[in-house]
């Protein structure tokens, strides 16, 4: 794996990572108990993955950084998670179409690198994939009972959508390390993924009863370490105790 | 130990093992969990590999504690632990005991053939879904529309 290649692995293991942080923020503030232990769930399945993405991309790259080090020692500009994941949690619409529209993305994706010819990464999307899958069903079920609920719910969740959109491209951005990846065969280009992506994207707004969304601009550039103001203000959340204490252990 | 045959030390290590309690879901073992994949013998002593249920699982490492601890006890010297993620875990590991296990301490254990979950308390099968989520990530919350109690489901996996 060259090093533009563990670069790219960031990518993947940063979505994770940073969408697992936003939704621990849900914990104890969710609309129901059930709903606060199912964030906080889907929350520890992405911060296992990122865990063994980071701890994976540290041994490549051979400079005896771990999953910590990479998570709680690298500032904004060095994540290469999309836009999409760092956007704030909103309300239980704007967080449930977000990880639709993530859950949709990561299926094919890691259904893909399950048969990398990297065998580590093949067996940590394997171990993944199954996860993942639960995560659409999930995101995919209240995306229907918002979209079919009250007038105020599918009106939040129609919000939610218009919001989101912008983000999707950065999502699939192709940067130049990941190309250069998909040149090696290790994974697929991410515009490739995107027809699955679209059909899974208009079958669960069919069930939700959700038109189009705003024409809007695309937003892209998490890839290249450019962020929104949203990403900084997490970090400092998440990485203010182990930069307090550098060398504490528990 | 070091001088006893491979063959009967792997049994050794098996009972040790045997005897270890998943920490949240006490009544089974980490092997009728099918957390413990394979234990074997190589020039540097023995090993025991583990695999974890969920990649998340806050319990891994409390396990890989316990069976440092539950080995060491055991006067088994050292024995290395290994986790390993291929073939991924899958609830088809769960032993026949251990679904047994699992289903009179009041949780469903996982039927992937069946579309029906039974309730582990009166056994009916007509059974409702409360939540795809549970007390832990291996779980999900259903309830009894027979005898109304609510219970935990082991989810396929």
């Amino acid at each position: 794996m060259q090093p533009n290649h563990i670069e790219a692995l960031l990518e993947v293991a940063d979505d994770s990572l940073v969408l697992g942080q936003r939704l621990c923020e849900w914990c104890g503030h969710a609309p129901t108990i059930e709903v606060d232990l199912s964030l906080s769930n889907l929350a520890l399945d992405l911060i296992g993955q990122a865990t063994l993405l980071l701890d994976y991309a540290g041994e490549r790259e051979g400079q005896g950084r771990d999953a910590d080090r990479l998570a709680f020692h690298r500032d904004a500009e060095a994540f290469r998670n999309s836009m999409l994941v760092e956007q704030p949690n909103g309300d239980f619409a704007r967080t449930v179409m977000r990880h639709f529209l993530f859950a949709a993305y990561a299926n094919p994706l890691f259904e893909a690198l399950t048969s990398s010819p990297d065998a580590r990464l093949a067996e940590i999307a394997a171990k993944s994939i199954k996860e993942l899958r639960y995560h659409l069903e999930y995101a995919t079920d209240w995306l229907e009972r918002l979209g079919q609920g009250t007038e105020e719910s599918h009106r939040r969740v129609a919000e939610a959508y218009d919001w989101h959109w912008r983000f999707v491209d950065d999502l699939f951005f192709d940067s130049e390390a990941w190309k250069s990846g998909a040149e090696s065969g290790l994974w697929p280009l991410r515009a490739q993924l995107r027809p699955a992506f679209d059909e899974t994207l208009n079958a669960g707004l069919a069930r939700a009863g959700l038109a189009e969304p705003k024409p809007v601009w695309p937003i892209v550039g998490g890839r290249l370490g450019k962020h929104s103001e949203h990403l900084s203000s997490l970090l400092a959340t998440m990485q203010v105790l182990p930069r307090a204490h550098p060398e504490a252990t528990w | 130990m070091a001088d006893m045959a491979p063959r009967d030390l792997s049994q050794q290590i098996a009972e040790v093992l045997a005897r270890v309690p998943d920490p949240e879901i006490p009544v089974v073992s980490i092997v009728d969990l099918g957390i413990v994949r394979d234990i074997g013998h190589d020039a540097n002593g023995s090993w025991v590999s583990l695999t974890p249920t969920y990649t998340g699982c806050p319990a891994t490492a409390v396990i890989k504690q316990a069976t440092r601890d539950a080995l060491d006890q055991g006067g088994l010297g050292h024995v290395d632990l290994r986790i390993v993620l291929s073939p991924a875990w899958s609830t088809d590991m769960i032993t026949e005991d251990g679904r047994e296990k699992l289903r009179r301490y009041g949780i469903a254990p996982p039927e992937p053939a069946s579309p029906e979950v039974a309730c582990p308390r009166c056994g009916s099968r007509q059974t409702a879904e409360v939540s795809r989520f549970g007390s832990t990530p291996c779980k999900a919350l259903w309830r009894c529309l027979a005898c109304h109690e609510p219970f935990d489901r082991f989810k396929c996996h």
